[in-house]
């Protein structure tokens, strides 16, 4: 009962944060209702007893991303209004999705099933032998780093190549930075 | 904007005794992993979050100083090679790739010591791919101003 009445708060909080997320026009308010909307989610995680999932959400959801959002907003020209032109096709594609989203949702099983397909594929298996073989009580970083191994790699590798990405788009001239003051203090 | 450093003495001060034990909660969420919530995920974002308040607090030139960026860009390929490169080791002990087992005489143990390489390396390339971030963002556009 307690499980439902939290869950039920933190989802109505979230549709709160949403309506303001919609309404508010300063860029800046957007970025901090969407750093509370990630925060309340790793709520919901902890609530859902995911702690590994929760905790990540809020370390790079509401944190990290958070501040790179107002760094990013802090670079726009100031005073430009968020505004929506025609809001007559974003109504109808929100609309389909949510009419989508919801005939999905009927056929999903419920929350906790231990029926559920995602339950009885290999989870069993892992929950039954990762303690004794590996005798780390963290099932979740065994199947991420052992089990899972190949696929965290490729995690890493695609964070790595993010990082490349951004230094190669914004950062071309860092190296010349020193030498291009030098020319400024020239003139 | 770059060297713009806080007035605010609260801010300043406050950063500085925070540093330190946000680094140690980092290390602590990268090496508890196997035993509580954490990993080299979360323990990166959170170290990389130290130092993004350094620069945030004292201005880029400040943070460069700490972590240069040449040797933060070194860094990042070093945490993937080292993921990598424990695939590799295990190659060369007769075993598949990612396989810990042979990284010691008993396979458990090879799992641990695997399974703490791996997560540093995850650890080392998140951090200072956010720090990257932060100091791409942070110092775009300054030359065109």
């Amino acid at each position: 009962m307690n499980f439902l009445l939290i869950n039920f708060f933190l989802i109505s909080l979230l549709l709160v944060t949403t309506f303001f997320i919609f309404k508010t026009t300063s860029l800046i308010s957007v970025v901090a209702l969407t750093g509370a909307f990630t925060l309340l989610c790793s709520a919901i995680y902890v609530n859902l007893d995911a702690v590994d999932v929760a905790f990540t959400e809020a370390a790079v959801g509401s944190g990290i991303s958070t501040i790179l959002m107002v760094m990013a907003a802090a670079k726009l020209p100031e005073g430009k209004k968020n505004k929506l032109i025609n809001l007559f096709p974003s109504i109808i594609l929100a609309v389909a999705i949510s009419l989508i989203l919801i005939i999905i949702i009927a056929n999903l099983p419920l929350l906790g099933d231990p029926n559920a397909p995602i339950h009885l594929h290999v989870v069993p298996e892992y929950l039954k032998e990762s303690k004794d073989f590996f005798h780390i009580p963290n099932v979740v970083t065994n199947i991420l780093a052992s089990y899972r191994g190949f696929d965290t790699l490729g995690e890493t590798i695609v964070i790595f190549t993010a990082g490349l990405g951004v230094i190669a788009l914004l950062t071309s001239n860092t190296l010349n930075r020193k030498t291009n003051f030098k020319k400024n203090k020239k003139k | 904007m770059r060297d713009k450093i806080s007035s605010s003495p609260v801010l300043s001060v406050v950063s500085k005794i925070l540093f330190a034990p946000i680094i140690i909660f980092g290390l602590y969420v990268q090496f508890h992993g196997d035993y509580g919530p954490g990993g080299g995920f979360q323990a990166g974002v959170i170290v990389a979050a130290a130092f993004i308040l350094y620069s945030m607090i004292f201005g880029l030139s400040k943070g460069e100083t700490l972590v240069p960026i040449m040797i933060n860009r070194y860094l990042m390929c070093v945490g993937v090679l080292l993921y990598a490169g424990v695939g590799i080791v295990s190659i060369f002990l007769d075993g598949m790739y990612l396989d810990y087992n042979v990284l010691s005489s008993d396979p458990s143990t090879g799992q641990h010591i695997g399974i703490i390489l791996v997560e540093l390396g995850v650890g080392i390339t998140v951090a200072t791919v956010m720090i990257a971030l932060y100091h791409s963002f942070a110092s775009f556009g300054e030359i065109n101003e």
